[in-house]
């Protein structure tokens, strides 16, 4: 087994924490190891370490992420060097690379949190159109034509509602 | 501009309190922001990075909390008054070094401060005395709400919001508290509750946030993970942990007054010695002895003494602070002696611990 980090010397340290029930799991060489300050274990934490570490790694054996970002022209080198991205288009850009990188790094790799007001209104919108529509559904399937006539109604009246009030 | 008069007072600032505030000296929650289309400040050129500050400033200096505050471009500020910045935590360390092109905001009563083109274009923080990790939450998420408005932020319906750094991505939060932990240090427990805290997600660091030490037995806990959870979750699940350690050290002061009191009190007794005695001090010394010394107070060891007072002697006694008040800019060895003036002078009207009898000798305490 080969250090993770300088993929040359034989990994000497294996180090696995559990981070929310997930396990994460690192080898390490000698030298790597003391770099990383791994063997101080109250300065030491895995997410410091899967982040400059795992950024670059993980950009590079994507094939799709060769390359500049179109928009502002950050490059994978450019990542390796700092850890940090050039513009959120880059997120688009190198996207392969970058979901890995979530995975090792965060809990999820989907945003749940919140969402700006215009986001906000858009799925309050979707979310009703689509309840709207599997009640049509269902009044189609009980060819209750009566009353899917109504919700197709009631669907046209929030289409026209939001494309009012919303900047889309 | 004289930044000592923007600022409140070290001693009115440390009069501040909260929930907790024994152990729990602050709360703070901070999200990271940037504008759509727009490079990183850390990758973009020095002309674009000027305009996105003035574009940014111009927009947080209408919400109402910073309408009446302070806002400055990183190049109008002396590194003193930076570094005093930084003693507040209102800047990070990192930002202190920025110059033209970056800059920050800060509400008249000092909970909110925005740091723009720090990494990200916007870094904004609600800063409370103790325990108030959910306060803070909703003090900056109202303060990012009204700020968003009327900027385009950078927000993807997956990713959500969208961040130099991907640690940050998602929610771009950051959650933390500084914690007092004394009790845990000298009980030699503080490595196992560090590690059991790092299994759980959260980072444990130094007073100045990452890479730094904890000088003064003061210990930053926060989240890591930004993506996948929602805030109010991050928010619940750091205040759980908290509240814990808040037990943790309760008991470890307990049990240590109850077992080795004899070994409280000497350190407490001995830090008083130097503190009220010195002639000569360095920064970290004083960070560790007024550990001690607030540990004492909380022990009621020296009545009539406020913990203010240690918070105070904690600001004050910090390099920028110390220069700042008395003559600018003066070389390391003469500030250490000028800052034992300092603690002399106002530790000359506190009492020596008054020490309970412990009815015990040293021998057979063990």
């Amino acid at each position: 087994m080969i250090c993770d980090i300088c993929k040359e010397n034989e990994a000497t340290v294996h180090l696995t924490q559990m981070v929310e029930g997930k396990t994460k799991k690192i080898d390490l060489c000698e030298s790597c190891s003391k770099a990383k300050g791994v063997d101080d274990p109250t300065g030491f934490s895995l997410a410091d370490l899967l982040l400059g570490l795992g950024a670059s790694q993980e950009m590079e054996e994507s094939g799709s992420t060769t390359g500049k970002c179109p928009k502002c022209g950050f490059s994978q080198t450019d990542f390796k060097k700092t850890g940090r991205l050039g513009c959120p288009d880059c997120y688009d850009h190198f996207t392969e690379g970058v979901e890995s990188l979530l995975k090792s790094m965060h809990k999820g790799t989907r945003h749940t949190g919140k969402a700006p007001a215009v986001w906000q209104q858009t799925k309050v919108y979707v979310d009703r159109l689509h309840s709207l529509q599997t009640k049509l559904d269902k009044a189609v399937a009980k060819e209750d034509y009566e009353k899917a006539a109504e919700v197709r109604d009631e669907i046209s009246r929030v289409k026209s509602d939001f494309s009012e009030s919303s900047i889309v | 501009m004289n930044i000592n008069e923007i600022l409140s007072k070290p001693a009115e600032a440390a009069r501040r309190e909260g929930p907790s505030n024994k152990i729990v000296l602050s709360s703070r929650v901070r999200l990271a922001r940037n504008l759509a289309t727009l490079p990183f400040p850390g990758w973009a050129k020095k002309t674009v990075r000027v305009e996105t500050f003035k574009l940014i400033r111009d927009n947080v200096i209408e919400v109402a909390p910073m309408r009446d505050g302070f806002h400055a471009g990183m190049e109008e500020l002396p590194t003193l008054d930076k570094q005093l910045l930084v003693e507040r935590h209102f800047i990070s360390r990192e930002h202190a070094a920025k110059t033209a092109g970056s800059g920050m905001v800060l509400s008249s009563d000092e909970a909110l401060c925005v740091m723009i083109n720090e990494e990200d274009h916007l870094r904004m923080q609600a800063l409370l005395p103790g325990l108030q990790v959910d306060k803070a939450w909703m003090a900056i998420d109202q303060f990012d709400t009204a700020l968003e408005s009327n900027l385009d932020y950078a927000f993807c319906k997956r990713r959500g919001y969208l961040t130099a750094c991907p640690t940050n991505l998602g929610t771009g939060i950051r959650v933390s508290a500084m914690l007092h932990l004394p009790g845990l240090v000298l009980s030699e427990q503080i490595n196992q509750i560090v590690q059991a805290v790092n299994k759980l997600g959260l980072a444990v660091r130094g007073l100045h946030g990452e890479g730094t030490e904890a000088l003064g037995n003061v210990f930053q806990v926060s989240n890591q993970m930004t993506l996948g959870e929602t805030e109010s979750d991050i928010v619940e699940r750091l205040n759980k942990v908290l509240l814990q350690i808040i037990d943790h050290e309760e008991n470890a002061r307990a049990k240590l007054l109850e077992n080795k009191p004899k070994m409280v009190y000497n350190h407490i007794g001995r830090a008083y010695g130097i503190l009220a005695n010195s002639h000569s001090i360095s920064s970290k010394e004083t960070m560790n002895l007024l550990s001690l010394f607030r540990l004492g107070i909380d022990l009621s060891l020296f009545p009539g003494n406020k913990p203010a007072l240690t918070e105070e002697l904690f600001i004050i006694t910090q390099p920028a602070h110390l220069q700042k008040t008395l003559a600018g800019k003066l070389s390391a060895e003469k500030r250490d002696i000028l800052r034992a003036n300092l603690l002399r002078s106002r530790l000359l009207k506190v009492d020596r611990p008054d020490t309970p009898d412990t009815g015990k000798t040293e021998e057979n305490e063990e």
